[in-house]
């Protein structure tokens, strides 16, 4: 029997475009510190360690080699692991397993990516690049999501204005959360009129390159209650994989994240995702995407969301809290962007989100983690068991 | 099943994938304090532990024992004993010298760790455990732990 689960500490940088003040490991060591003071605890409570980023993009390998010493866990069990954009995702999926044995008592998860340092690093990104069959056409997230949100306007009746309002929303929340990275104050207009990368992508519409670092500590359920007096349970976590971009023929605008929603929905009995889930941090890597996960996680019927947009019904204190820390256009450090979601809805469940706290109570969260053109890591956080 | 496999019908075609990328690496405010020492004064200097005193050169900003923040600098004479050492007699790309030539690592006086670094000035045959190391600074010095152009045996 497995045990029951929570995450007791998070933290996470002030996430920039660059920072040459810090090495990766002391980015890192920044997180991991703020991680400790939420939880209450220090290096010498950690039994086990699960980090990583996404490696490629960074240009180091065995990077925990160093990293460990920063963080005064030398000695300590560990893990090191990377899968591209779902890195974090899976980092959180690791940490859970470890948790939910019972061997461990108190498993500290960190990631990060330090962009500023990977100058050149995506000439061949994306598009599943190691495959033959696409790796000769190497698309990157930009040409992938173009062509996605291409056959999305063209089934769905959805514009380039209301791609922009997406934008927009996500520039709003960033606006009111400190650690977001592009908080810009944009207009409908200035989006519309940003520099076109391909169509109808714009470079506003794509998730910046980040340096920032995040971090939690999660727990089997006795040393949670002892460690917290708000611990956050986790309550479902899944993760699934789907072929490369052009296996994508029969629906181009869809993804895993359908598939993975509707396994845990079922196992945790939701029958009404948008009533029963009060909070949603959903890794959208340009801001169109955000209009089709929203129908993926079943907030809307297929190609409406972008409705949701028209009618002003998404945002903090709005009918429909969709990432209210402003998501992955306005922060990505791509290995601790899945994490950064996982510590967003955390705080959201806890109510200690500050100016991007959902009004109400926060039953339910969910968080997801995306990457390489359709795996999706969910998570489901709860508030009591 | 494994006896099924297909029989390739020509010679195999493998495709090429050419990927070429340049890093940085950023030193951080502790490491950028070290490297200009030794740019602007040639000096060596280790940070200390607050909590359990060790000193580390090359410095870090963590204690890897005690995750302690470290801030005070000590300055150190350079001068240190060979802990352990190999001579490079292959070629590869991005070496920093034409082999053959020696790495070491030298325990610093005055420091709790090991530092690695290139031997000059020195018989590769004739490297010994123990011996007692100096520091060879170049004329031209640009903030990099190559501004050491070499450790040499000192008298
Ligand atoms: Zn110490």
């Amino acid at each position: 029997m497995a045990e029951r689960i929570a995450i007791v500490g998070v933290g996470q940088t002030h996430h920039k475009s660059k920072r040459p003040d810090v090495t990766t490991a002391e980015m890192i060591a920044e997180s991991v510190e703020r991680c400790l003071e939420d939880a209450g605890l220090q290096m010498k409570d950690v039994d086990h360690l699960v980090g990583g980023s996404f490696e490629v993009a960074d240009g180091y390998h065995c990077p925990d080699k160093w990293i460990i010493p920063e963080l005064g866990a030398v000695g300590k069990a560990g893990l090191e692991l990377q899968n591209v954009g779902t890195t974090g995702g899976v980092l959180a999926v690791a940490s859970f397993n470890i948790a939910a044995t019972g061997l461990f008592d108190t498993v500290l998860c960190y990631s990060w990516q330090k962009m500023d340092e990977a100058a050149g690093a995506f000439g061949r990104g994306g598009g599943g690049a190691n495959e033959y069959w696409t790796g000769q056409f190497p698309m990157s997230p930009i040409t992938n999501f173009a062509r996605r949100t291409y056959a999305y306007m063209d089934r769905s009746g959805c514009t380039e204005e209301h791609i922009a309002m997406v934008r927009v929303k996500q520039d709003q929340c960033a606006l009111k959360n400190p650690y977001a990275q592009l908080r810009l104050g944009l207009t409908v207009e200035q989006v519309m009129s940003d520099v076109l990368l391909a169509w109808p992508i714009r470079r506003l519409h794509m998730c910046p390159t980040t340096a920032g670092a995040a971090a939690f500590i999660v727990c089997p359920e006795e040393r949670a209650k002892k460690v917290t007096d708000k611990p956050v349970w986790v309550e479902d976590w899944f993760t699934c994989h789907q072929g490369g971009a052009l296996t994508m023929a029969e629906d181009p605008t869809s993804s895993t994240l359908r598939h993975a929603c509707e396994v845990v929905y079922k196992r945790q009995n939701i029958k009404n995702p948008v009533k029963e889930i009060q909070a949603w941090e959903v890794y959208e890597p340009a801001s169109p995407a955000e209009l089709r996960w929203m129908e993926e996680v079943g907030i809307c019927e297929d190609y409406t969301a972008w409705k949701l947009f028209e009618q002003d019904k998404v945002g903090i204190d709005k009918e429909v809290p969709f990432n209210p820390s402003g998501g992955v256009t306005a922060t990505n450090p791509i290995g601790a962007t899945p994490v950064v979601r996982l510590v967003e809805a955390a705080l959201q469940v806890r109510g200690d989100a500050g100016e991007h706290q959902i009004p109400g109570k926060i039953e339910r969260a969910l968080a997801t983690g995306y990457g390489g053109q359709g795996e999706n890591v969910i998570m489901l956080l709860r508030k009591t068991l | 099943m494994a006896e099924n496999l297909p029989e390739i019908s020509s010679e195999p075609i493998v495709a090429g994938v050419t990927a070429h990328s340049n890093f940085l690496v950023s030193t951080g405010a502790t490491g950028t304090k070290f490297l200009s020492e030794l740019r602007d004064n040639k000096k060596i200097m280790g940070i200390k532990c607050p909590k359990c005193s060790k000193v580390y050169v090359p410095p870090r900003t963590h204690c890897p024992t005690c995750f302690a923040r470290m801030s005070e600098w000590v300055e150190l004479s350079g001068k240190g004993s060979l802990s352990s050492y190999t001579v490079v007699r292959y070629k590869e790309p991005y070496m920093p010298k034409e082999p053959p030539y020696a790495y070491g690592v030298i325990q610093m006086d005055g420091a709790d760790t090991g530092m690695a670094h290139i031997l000059g000035e020195v018989d590769l045959d004739k490297i010994k455990v123990g011996m007692r190391l100096e520091p060879v600074f170049k004329e031209q010095r640009e903030g990099s732990i190559l501004d050491i152009d070499y450790f040499k045996p000192s008298s």
